[in-house]
């Protein structure tokens, strides 16, 4: 059996360790554990890692504290791991530089799909620039999305948010970071115009647009296009 | 017989003086008849054997007057040092009060309790001192002479012809626990005042032949063997009160002496405390506030009398009465006097007759069964009588007045002149009744003097230039004559009496005003919903009534609090902080105007209630102005009001927190109740499946091992949900909940709700189309719905759906979600929003904090909550949100 990807999980708490190492190591991951943010950094510089999953509340140090001095030097893609909904430090941990969060209690298979999203973006992108969801395509290259095999018409603007979820697909992202993306740096409070656009997208994409299944709202975090 | 057992009360009284003294310093006085009978060596001495049996004696202050054999006993005595004040100029030594306090020996000696301090002490007078000192359980040894007792005062100077100014109050000796007479036959006072032991060389002359005269020394001398067999009667009597041993008890007698704002009121007060000493007797003083005015001058006597009936510890009771004896009378018979006591009337003869008879004439024809004494005054004072007591309205008018009333007849006069001359059939009888009225008008803005003197000019006037024959002082005709005649006396009457009735009136007026602030401020603090606003209310009245600056400092753990209430218009600096928190220990008015601490800037007073003291007031009139007796009652008046309601306030708050302390311990052991069993059953679950499944001896069916998995999975998800909930209510409950408002679409938090409550259940969504954004806290407005339909899905049929409705009414979007289940009991129906509410009958599980929870949540977000059953079966809850506002203009991004 080939030498699976290496992740490292940092947790304050021993049985959150112990039930994701056992987890882990029967879907072919190596685990490395850290149980302080120090421990952590020690770690990620040691192994170097592929993935990290960060618990946002360490004894010695922030998580997000703990991320920004890890990206000082790598990239690696990180998981947030946060205790409650509503949580304003995951928003900032996602702004400073995580690449998704998971909320406490989690289920296994939930963490499983993260790493895989988290680890394929780590991979280049692939030459295959289309994007299929059901019955819904988008081509990157020719800049057309279908639904059912017919052309949606799309504006500019929400064009290119659809792109930006494309190409971070499975993956949160904040609303500031899309307004910066989108709109630019000065527009980052401006939420209330991604509650119009996207209300827009799903009528336009979506089979049920009041129970969307392909652009999913992350409550006061952001959105996510779901991508598996 | 009845006589034979203590009064219960007098009982009482015992026991408190008793245990008063218990904490007390104990007082001893070495009491003599004239200086230089070695009271301050007896003292010495006394506090020499103190020493030796090793108690902690120390001097505060002693004067040997250069005495060899007194300066000798001084020797081992610690002495504290004298504190330094100056004045104008000049360095002045007195008693270091504070030192000694600081100090706390077991004994002081101060010598010259009557000696009066100088300006910048704590107190005027040094007797106040000692009181204090005693009052801090400090025993002090003190020194005085008889002259000096306020009771004696007159009788030392009618003996010697020398007025006393140091004066000390006779309660000083019921306060004293042991009195110690030194005594020395007068010619061996004067033997030893010759050879110059009592005073130096050149003042022995002068001193033998005044004061120290033998007949004066005799009946000193009498005088203090007097007061100290009083004394030593009266510590008898309580003795054998205590140990009932049957004896001459107490009369029955009770003294009432009649003050007025007259000079000699001081005598006959002063005589009425003796009599009372002698008697045993209590007493108390009278005043009758009529409806005439009182001059400045008067106020000022009024208050210095009743002050010294304070001083000499009598009470003072004021009453209101157009009628001074029936005034007096009422008020013996509602406090059971058994004597009056007045002063010799100074009124003329007329006034008695104008009256009905003289006061004591009168008071003894009503009085049937109550003795009256009438005491004379000093001569000496009566030839400077301002008005007699108890006079007519006292109305001051200035020349001003004077030159306006002959100006306005002047005026009246030659316009009538000039009239005459046009119109020479305007009579001189008509000329006369307008001038009349002239005087009429005159007095009543003028007031009687003027009125007066009006009515004498218009009537020369008159006289002069209309009665025939004309500009001649002459009258031709009687009748004439008569007119005049009757002209003047009308004038000088109506004038007169339109003169009183509008002093009455104004009287009638001052005290509507007084009335009305009392109502104003009873009314005001009674309506102030809290403590903030009684103060500020408090604050605003005083400040407006007495035209003052006003502080009010409450108290904090039993000390009075160092911030002024920020209503306050006086600034209170740390001196006169120092004052506050004297009146404040004490229970006693200090700063300006009073007899403590009289150089602070402004008057203090205490905020106390039989029960409690709550505060204490500053207020600092803004012309500088003493404020006069009557400010002074109503001032009393007032700050007993705060007082009240304060006290009230504060028990208010203290009833308000013992329910809300008593609704929360119930709350918590609901909470705990209902939790503990929320806890336990899907804790029970976890164990009993965990332990299944690691359980060798139990042969599991692969189907049978997922079934317990999916079990501790669901109990898991249950205690998820139970600590979101209880993190949820505490927030909400202490009220840190902060909403993260922004714009959302109502159709975006319902979509996300019901991806994370709903499994198999179909629910029917219906949004507006014109549904605006609304500014919501996003994932709070999540939680409502998913409590919602958690709730609906715990309530109704499995199989059965739910609709979801969002519709925009003005200024509203209301989000109702209905189900097909059974309903509520109406009954029920109010309460399902209650905390740890459930319905009666429904199944286990659930704490009745979900709907609570969203009840809080919507009320956050300024929306409603409510529930009611369907028509056809189920209920529907309805969410109601504000969207007053619109949301801002949404743009294309720029590519």
């Amino acid at each position: 059996m080939s030498e699976g990807p290496h992740v490292l999980i940092v947790d304050d708490e021993i049985q959150i360790r112990r039930f994701l190492r056992i987890s882990l190591e029967a879907n072919n991951y190596r685990v490395y554990e850290a149980d302080c943010g120090q421990a952590a950094l020690a770690q990620a510089a040691l192994h170097r890692p592929d993935v990290i999953v960060l618990d946002i509340n360490l004894p010695d140090m922030e998580g997000v504290e703990v991320l920004r001095r890890l990206r000082e030097w790598a990239s690696t893609p990180v998981i947030m791991l946060s205790v409650r909904a509503g949580d304003l430090d995951k928003v900032s941990a996602l702004d400073a530089g995580a690449d998704d969060y998971l909320t406490k209690p989690f289920s296994t298979v939930e963490l499983l799909a993260r790493l895989r999203v988290a680890l394929r973006h780590v991979q280049p992108a692939t030459s295959d620039p289309v994007f299929i969801y059901g019955d819904v395509q988008i081509d990157l290259a020719r800049r057309l999305v279908t639904r059912k095999g017919e052309a949606v018409k799309l504006t500019p603007t929400e064009y290119a948010l659809i792109r930006l979820l494309v190409q971070h697909a499975g993956k949160v992202l904040t609303h500031r970071q899309i307004l910066k993306e989108v709109w630019g740096a000065q527009y980052v409070d401006e939420t209330h115009y991604l509650r119009v656009y996207f209300g827009q997208l799903r009528q336009k994409l979506e089979e049920n647009p009041a129970m969307p299944r392909l652009i999913v709202t992350e409550p006061g975090v952001g959105y996510r296009l779901v991508g598996e | 017989m009845n006589d034979q057992r203590p009064d219960p009360d007098s009982l009482l009284a015992d026991i408190q003086r008793y245990e008063a003294r218990q904490q007390r310093g104990r007082l001893k006085i070495f009491f003599g008849m004239a200086a230089g009978v070695g009271k301050t060596y007896a003292m010495l001495h006394a506090a020499q054997s103190r020493r030796t049996e090793g108690s902690d004696v120390v001097v505060g202050w002693v004067e040997t007057h250069g005495r060899a054999e007194t300066e000798l006993l001084l020797a081992g005595l610690e002495q504290l040092p004298k504190q330094q004040l100056e004045y104008r100029g000049a360095v002045l030594e007195e008693m270091d009060l504070d030192a000694i306090l600081a100090r706390a020996p077991q004994l002081v000696l101060v010598d010259e309790l009557a000696h009066t301090n100088a300006p910048g002490a704590r107190h005027l007078k040094r007797y106040q001192d000692v009181l204090e000192l005693i009052e801090a359980g400090i025993d002090v040894y003190t020194t005085v002479n008889v002259q000096h007792f306020e009771s004696r005062v007159d009788a030392v100077r009618q003996i010697t012809g020398i007025t006393v100014y140091e004066k000390v109050p006779d309660s000083l000796l019921d306060l004293a626990d042991e009195i110690e007479l030194i005594d020395l036959p007068p010619d061996a006072l004067r033997k030893r005042l010759a050879e110059g032991k009592v005073y130096t060389t050149e003042r022995i002359e002068v001193a033998s032949n005044n004061f120290f005269r033998t007949g004066n020394l005799t009946a000193l001398r009498e005088m203090a063997l007097r007061l100290t067999a009083e004394h030593v009667d009266h510590k008898l009597q309580d003795y054998m009160q205590a140990k009932r041993i049957a004896g001459p008890w107490k009369s029955g007698d009770r003294l009432m002496v009649a003050v007025s704002p007259s000079p000699f009121s001081e005598e006959v007060i002063r005589w009425t405390r003796r009599m009372a000493y002698t008697l045993e007797a209590p007493w108390f003083a009278a005043f009758i506030e009529t409806s005439a005015g009182l001059s400045e001058r008067q106020r000022e006597l009024l208050a210095q009398n009743l002050e010294l009936v304070r001083r000499l510890g009598g009470e003072v009771v004021t009453a209101a009465g157009e009628d001074i004896v029936e005034g007096v009378l009422r008020l013996a018979q509602q406090r059971n006097a058994t004597q009056i006591v007045v002063g010799k009337p100074l009124q003329t003869r007329f006034e008695d007759w104008r009256r009905g008879g003289s006061l004591v004439d009168r008071l003894i024809r009503a009085g049937s069964d109550i003795d009256i004494y009438v005491v004379s005054g000093d001569k000496a004072k009566r030839k400077t009588p301002l008005r007699a007591p108890f006079s007519l309205p006292y109305f001051q008018s200035t020349w001003r007045d004077y030159a306006g009333a002959a100006i306005a007849i002047g005026c009246v006069t030659l316009s009538l002149l000039a009239a005459h001359s046009v119109w020479p059939w305007i009579s001189y009888q008509a000329v006369g009744l307008i001038e009349l009225l002239a005087v009429l008008l005159v007095a009543v803005y003028l007031g009687r003097g003027p009125a007066l003197l009006a009515a004498l000019l218009s009537a020369i006037s008159w006289n002069f230039l209309f009665i025939q024959p004309r500009f001649t002082f002459a009258i031709s005709a009687l009748e004439d004559i008569i007119l005049f005649l009757f002209y003047f006396v009308i004038a000088l009457f109506a004038g007169t009496l339109t003169a009183r009735l509008r002093t009455r009136e104004r009287q009638a007026q001052y005290n509507a005003d007084r009335t009305t602030a009392l109502y104003t401020l009873a009314h005001e603090t009674a309506t102030a919903v809290n403590m903030d606003d009684v103060l500020r209310t408090a604050i605003e009245q005083i400040g407006q009534v007495f035209a003052a600056d006003v502080a009010i400092l409450l108290t904090e753990q039993e000390k009075l609090s160092h911030v002024v209430h920020p209503a306050s218009t006086l600034a209170v600096n740390e001196q006169e902080f120092g004052v506050a928190t004297w009146v404040f220990d004490n229970n006693k008015p200090a700063g300006r105007f009073t007899a403590t601490l009289p150089q602070a800037a402004a008057q203090f007073r205490p905020l106390s209630t039989p029960s409690r003291r709550v505060g204490v007031v500053g207020i600092c009139p803004r012309q500088s102005g003493r404020l006069t007796f009557d400010q002074e009652v109503l001032l009393e008046t007032f700050t007993s009001q705060v007082s009240l309601v304060i006290e009230r306030e504060l028990l208010d708050e203290a009833a308000q927190e013992s329910v809300v302390l008593r609704e929360s311990e119930r709350l918590y052991t609901t909470l705990l109740n209902s939790i503990s069993h929320e806890l336990r059953t899907p804790l029970s679950t976890v164990t009993g499946a965990a332990s299944s499944l690691l359980d060798e001896n139990t042969v599991l069916t692969d189907q049978s091992r997922n079934e317990l998995i999916c079990e501790i999975q669901s109990a898991a998800d249950r205690l998820n949900r139970l600590v979101e909930n209880l993190l949820d209510m505490s927030r909400l409950d202490a009220g840190r909940l902060q909403l993260k408002l922004e714009w959302c679409d109502i159709s975006d938090v319902i979509g996300v709700a019901l991806r994370r409550a709903l499994g198999k259940r179909t629910v029917q969504v219906t949004v507006a189309p014109d549904t605006p954004l609304i500014m919501l806290d996003f994932v709070l407005m999540e939680q409502v719905l998913v409590n919602l339909l958690d709730n609906a899905g715990a309530y109704t049929p499995a199989d059965s759906p739910l609709e979801i409705a969002v519709m925009v009414e003005k200024n509203w979007v209301c989000i109702n979600l209905a189900d097909h289940g059974p309903g509520i009991p109406t009954d029920a129906l109010a309460r399902i929003f209650d905390k740890f509410y459930r319905v009666p009958g429904t199944l286990a599980g659930g704490t009745g904090l979900g709907l609570s929870i969203c009840r809080g949540l919507v009320e956050a977000h300024g929306g409603t909550l409510t529930a009611h059953n369907r028509d056809g079966g189920g209920m529907i809850f309805s969410v109601r949100l504000p969207s007053s506002a619109a949301p801002p203009p949404v743009q294309e991004a720029i590519l």
